[in-house]
């Protein structure tokens, strides 16, 4: 009976607030409209779950502190006992060869600060990847269907979880980087202009590749599926390129991969902007690349949202 | 055939449709027709309750009007949009009550409806006046910052309710918004659905196979099974279809036969006598049920027993669908299925 009144008196605060205000309420029928709300729908997730957050960073720093400590290529030739029987090469000497040898592969001294790099990219990967999930399960949960009941932009409800994505994937980047300074990147040739410019190619790189695994999601039900395309797309896409490894080592096949996979064009761009390292590509043709792989894809997400979004 | 379907008197009376549906056809897969060429229309301001078993087509048709799925022909205008052609005007006048607990299970209650209110473009002072008058519709004020992961079926249930309404819409839908839940949390609904309609003049439109819901609450009904509506019209309109109130009668003397006395009293539509009584089928049972105990008295006879049972659309169901428990079972099954996934999902 108390619960009867106390809807009784709050719906006369409704009846009240629908007559006198209805009209006035500046409804914002903008394209836009939605699209922060949905992107930080998604942030939320990820920033009110520090654990989760450490537990996205840990399999990077992993990759550096070990494999990248562990790779020591520099101590190739820069070993005491290495020398060639027969001739007596002066320590110095071979010093200055290994130099130049780790310079002409890596174009920097040591493989930490060239995996540090690489390190950038692969956490984007591997973040950007997931962006396909989310769309699962809001599909699976129903909540996907709710939203393309409401008005809200169909490309939105895309660049809503590509933008959270990318911002997720920026973010662990950054401490990616700075755990990597901690623990002996060369920091000789930082500078804040170089940063900037290495976060815009990533940046471009991670909304290409969040919108290209949505993309994959767009009408997909079943996550398991969806695993098995990420599965089957991150070790190509991460061993294809350089980020492990310069692709000018490589078979002249694999060095075509490269050529066309936009990972590449990033972590280039950022050991040129970070290290200083001569260019896989020009830094120019590097930004060129990652502009049109983001707009061509996000494009095409878009495109494809409104289309098959609803059934 | 197609002109039988609707109950005689329930035609337009002056009123203004505000859903008019032309042929609706929905085809899986391109043999299974979920919906085959349904037509109807929904007056502004009425409630009107959508029955069928499951499977019949209920939900199919729920996602079409609310431009969720593409119909494969037809028709409908809605709040005076074309669905097909502009399926964006239709969505920012109505709102949508899912079968689903479809609410983000990671925010908390007001954080959903924030995000509502958001994506139909309402501003946030306004919004947040709106959510807490929501919030207090369907009694959540005191769970509103907890996560939506803590809450209990019925809670999710008035949260998603809370969720449909933030746009205010001119129309409402709401797909089994009972379904799953305990008596309690059923009546619950019901009241804030009837509340709406009277707060709020909206129209809803509304599934169930909760038949006696139905009876209580909708002003007319449409009946559908295997994608076709087998029948509409207001609750009394298709009792009165199934022929009258039922009367069950006991005479003390066991081996007359009373039958033609019986079927002689005014507005008996027809009699039959079993074992130890009488099965009277009857218009306005009310009146001719102390009718026919005159009768019989006066002829000299004693009655010991009567009933009077008016007819439930259970019955009415049944007479046009055919078919009874079935979906009150698969009903329950499904409710199982579907908590299953989601706690298959959740694991």
């Amino acid at each position: 009976m108390i619960s009867m009144v106390q809807t009784a008196n709050t719906n006369n605060v409704t009846r009240r607030y629908l007559v006198e205000e209805e009209r006035d309420v500046p409804i914002n029928r903008g394209m836009l409209h939605g699209l922060w709300a949905l992107t930080n729908r998604e942030l939320k997730k990820w920033y009110k779950v520090p654990v989760l957050l450490f537990l996205s960073i840990i399999q990077p720093i992993i990759w550096l502190g070990l494999f990248g400590k562990a790779m020591n290529f520099g101590a190739l030739f820069t070993g005491t006992s290495f020398n060639i029987p027969g001739l007596n090469i002066p320590k110095s000497t071979l010093d200055l060869i290994a130099k130049q040898a780790m310079l002409s592969t890596f174009g920097t001294t040591d493989y930490f600060s060239f995996l540090a790099v690489g390190m950038l990219s692969f956490i984007i990967l591997f973040t950007a990847m997931f962006s396909g999930m989310s769309i699962v399960w809001d599909r699976r949960f129903g909540f996907l269907d709710k939203l393309l009941s409401t008005p809200v932009a169909r490309g939105s409800i895309i660049m809503g979880k590509v933008l959270s994505s990318v911002i997720r994937s920026l973010a662990q980047a950054a401490i990616v980087l700075i755990v990597a300074v901690l623990l002996g990147m060369d920091t000789s040739k930082l500078t804040v202009a170089g940063l900037a410019g290495t976060f815009a190619a990533m940046f471009l790189m991670a909304m290409g590749l969040s919108a290209l695994f949505l993309m994959l999601a767009l009408r997909s039900t079943d996550w398991q599926s969806q695993m098995a395309i990420m599965n089957l797309l991150n070790l190509p896409l991460l061993f294809a390129s350089n980020a492990l490894f310069p692709s000018k080592l490589m078979p002249a096949w694999l060095q075509v991969v490269t050529k066309l996979n936009p990972v590449s064009y990033a972590t280039d761009a950022g050991r040129q902007l970070l290290l200083g390292s001569p260019g896989f590509a020009p830094l120019g043709f590097d930004f060129l690349f990652l502009v049109a792989f983001a707009a061509l894809f996000s494009g095409f997400g878009i495109f494809l949202s409104w289309r098959y979004l609803s059934r | 055939m197609e002109q039988s379907i609707d109950a005689q008197t329930s035609g337009e009376n002056g009123r203004t449709s505000i859903i008019d549906v032309e042929k609706l056809t929905r085809v899986f897969d391109n043999k299974l027709r979920a919906v085959d060429s349904i037509s109807f229309k929904v007056y502004e301001g009425e409630i009107f309750g959508f029955l069928g078993p499951n499977g019949a087509g209920k939900t199919t048709t729920i996602k079409m009007l609310t431009t969720l799925l593409k119909p494969t022909s037809g028709d409908a205008v809605i709040c005076g949009h074309d669905l097909r052609k502009s399926p964006q005007q239709v969505r920012w006048s109505v709102g949508v009550v899912p079968q689903e607990y479809t609410a983000d299970e990671d925010m908390t209650g007001i954080e959903n409806i924030m995000l509502f209110a958001n994506l139909y473009g309402i501003p946030k002072e306004i919004g947040r006046k709106r959510a807490d008058e929501l919030l207090a519709l369907v009694e959540l004020q005191d769970a509103s910052g907890r996560k939506v992961s803590t809450y209990s079926g019925g809670m999710r249930r008035r949260l998603e309710l809370a969720c449909g309404l933030v746009n205010h819409p001119r129309v409402l839908f709401l797909d089994e918004p009972t379904l799953g839940l305990d008596v309690q949390t059923r009546t619950a609904v019901w009241r804030y659905i009837r509340l709406l309609k009277e707060e709020y003049r909206m129209t809803l439109f509304v599934t169930t196979h909760y038949l006696e819901e139905a009876d209580g609450l909708c002003d007319r009904v449409g009946i559908i099974d295997n994608g076709k509506i087998v029948r509409i019209g207001t609750t009394s309109e298709l009792k009165a279809s199934v022929g009258g109130d039922a009367i069950e009668l006991g005479i003390k003397e066991k081996d007359v036969d009373l039958t033609s006395l019986i079927s002689g009293v005014d507005k008996v539509i027809s009699v039959r006598k079993e074992d130890d009584h009488y099965r009277i089928k009857a218009d306005m049972g009310e009146e001719t049920a102390p009718a026919i105990m005159d009768a019989v008295r006066s002829a000299g006879y004693h009655v010991d027993r009567i009933s009077l049972t008016k007819p439930t659309l259970d019955e009415v169901y049944l007479e046009f669908t055919g078919h009874k428990l079935r979906d009150e079972e698969s009903g329950n099954q499904h409710v199982m299925a579907q908590q299953r996934t989601v706690r298959r999902a959740r694991a």
